[in-house]
């Protein structure tokens, strides 16, 4: 992993006091997290990011253990994050994706976990509140040649497959959102096929760097963030990281998803970060940082290559993009 | 009372000039408020971008508005149009290579030369270069007739910059085919055919009825002033 040296970087002071405060508190019990996310208000208090208005009622923190995982890099602002996002369930405009989500409901929730696997488990938020939660800082590259910083907190995707035991004929993971036109307008443009899909490898999926993230700078996710439950993979394009997902299946055939139904030519399954390996269009050789006007080059697998490269030992990059 | 030395403009001709500088007040306002999202450079290159395409469209409808609609005061603000869309498209160019690149030249290069979005919008935007150049009586006399189908360009012009933003956009294109469709009827409509046929419609009763109806207006609007000089002044 590039830059990333976990033991000597300081990050932002703000953000450091929490992780400071996070430290003292332990490993408190994961229900407090899922209080949040119903809008109960706990009884602790965080110190970061205090001005956000995005949504008040979710500002307790959640009990994560503080990150493995730590970039050498500003990170994103709170501000950002929950105001830039891509989420054509709500609207292509990224600026109106979180007013449209405002009142998205996140609770009840229900993942249903199942296909090629001995035990099948439908999961609730009660059950996903029982994976302990770490902190993950993350670089996340959009196919659209922006990028942040962002400090996740989840669960490392594994722990969840290992508890359905998928079968030896499983060679996929398929990954749907929620399908609700109502409360979803984006989702009643035919241009899409709804709903939205996605797919990894299982040896991508059991990777310790695939989380199921639950929340953002130590909160509880909000609905434009993808809440209640989404998926990261750091070293793919941010498209491939699936939001509000209900169900998960194990499967022998590769799944196709909505981008590449929309557009075969232009998105591949793999989706690997690739400075080298354009798409048609445009160039992905360099990004910019939200919340920095500068250019950057962009890393192979977005800085993981030491991590993940072997995952696709003798395959050719530029046919499996 | 008013200085001689200005040129003599039409409140319509005044009324063009003022609205295409509007928005880049407006561009320059939010750039310093930091009202242009979370990723200014790019909501910069998209605005200037649209704009730029917006008035060449608007330039490309001049003439069919004169031939066609016989709305003669089209061809008055024809060429300020094309050179509008011209500063816009020079500005969207200087922030792409500038703001956004920050005149790094291998990026650029691979950005401008390997990509075909970026190399057709480019393309384009040398020919506008070229037509605002050769926009001035100078020129026009000195080219003569070539004058004339060096600035048929233009319409290689509309359809590079459709080109663009379809190449340009994630998936859905359907926005970016909708000015397409609007910069070829406008090219159809200078087909003489076409034109002949279309001019035609102005015979018809519904159309005359229109012309009468808001002529009669007009009049009246006039009357009422020469009536009430003071109003008018």
């Amino acid at each position: 992993m590039e830059k990333i040296k976990s033991s000597e970087i300081t990050p932002e002071s703000q953000y450091l006091s929490r992780r400071e405060f996070l430290k003292g508190l332990g490993i408190v019990s994961a229900s407090s997290m899922i209080l949040a996310a119903c809008g109960a208000q706990s009884a602790s208090s965080t110190d970061i990011p205090t001005d956000s208005p995005a949504n008040p009622v979710n500002s307790s923190p959640l009990p994560a253990t503080p990150s493995p995982t730590v970039i050498d890099e500003p990170l994103t602002s709170y501000e950002a994050i929950t105001n830039y996002n891509n989420y054509y369930e709500f609207t292509t405009d990224k600026e109106r994706v979180a007013s449209l989500a405002k009142d998205f409901p996140t609770s009840p929730w229900q993942i249903e976990v199942g296909g090629l696997v001995n035990k099948p488990k439908t999961y609730d938020l009660d059950d996903i509140s029982k994976f302990s939660l770490q902190e993950r800082i993350y670089r996340l590259r959009c196919v659209e040649a922006w990028s942040m910083v962002i400090p996740w907190v989840g669960f490392p995707l594994s722990e969840l497959l290992k508890e359905v035991e998928p079968t030896s004929d499983a060679k996929y993971v398929r990954f749907e959102t929620i399908y609700d036109p109502e409360k979803m307008p984006g989702q009643k443009v035919q241009w899409y096929q709804w709903p939205y899909i996605e797919g990894l490898r299982v040896d991508e999926a059991m990777h310790d760097l695939t989380i199921l993230a639950t929340g953002i700078y130590g909160k509880p996710l909000l609905p434009q963030n993808g809440a209640p439950v989404r998926l990261v993979v750091p070293w793919k394009y941010g498209f491939k990281s699936i939001k509000g997902i209900v169900k998960i299946d194990l499967v022998s055939e590769m799944p196709t998803s909505l981008w590449m139904a929309a557009a075969p030519n232009e998105y591949g399954f793999y989706a690997n970060v690739n400075p080298e390996v354009s798409h048609p269009r445009w160039s992905q050789a360099s990004e910019r940082r939200i919340g920095d006007n500068s250019r950057t080059q962009t890393l192979m697998f977005n800085g993981y290559e030491e991590e993940v490269a072997h995952l696709y030992d003798g395959m050719d990059l530029a046919v499996n993009y | 009372m008013i200085s001689i030395s200005l040129p003599r403009f039409t409140k319509f001709q005044a009324a063009v000039h003022i609205a295409a500088w509007i928005p880049l007040a407006l561009l320059v306002f939010n750039w310093f408020t930091n009202n242009l999202t979370f990723n200014p450079i790019q909501a910069l290159e998209l605005r200037t971008g649209k704009y730029a395409l917006v008035l060449l469209i608007l330039a490309l409808a001049c003439t069919p508005l004169n031939t066609v609609f016989g709305f003669r005061q089209a061809i008055k603000v024809r060429r300020a149009l094309g050179l509008y869309a011209f500063m816009y498209a020079s500005i969207h160019f200087l922030i792409f290579i500038g703001l956004d690149y920050q005149f790094d030249l291998i990026l650029l290069q691979e950005a401008i030369f390997e990509k075909r979005y970026a190399f057709v919008g480019f393309a384009a935007g040398l020919i506008l270069l070229a037509l605002a150049v050769t926009s001035t009586r100078g020129w026009m006399k000195r080219l003569g007739r070539t004058w004339t189908r060096l600035h048929k360009l233009v319409y290689l012009a509309g359809i590079l910059v459709i080109v663009h933003y379809v190449w340009l956009v994630k998936s859905d294109i359907r926005i970016p085919l909708l000015y397409g469709a609007l910069v070829l009827t406008l090219l159809i409509l200078r087909i003489p055919a076409v034109r002949h046929k279309a001019s035609k419609l102005r015979q018809n009763r519904l159309f005359n009825w229109v012309r009468d109806f808001s002529q009669s207006w007009m009049e009246r609007i006039k009357t009422t002033r020469i009536q009430n000089p003071a109003q008018g002044e």
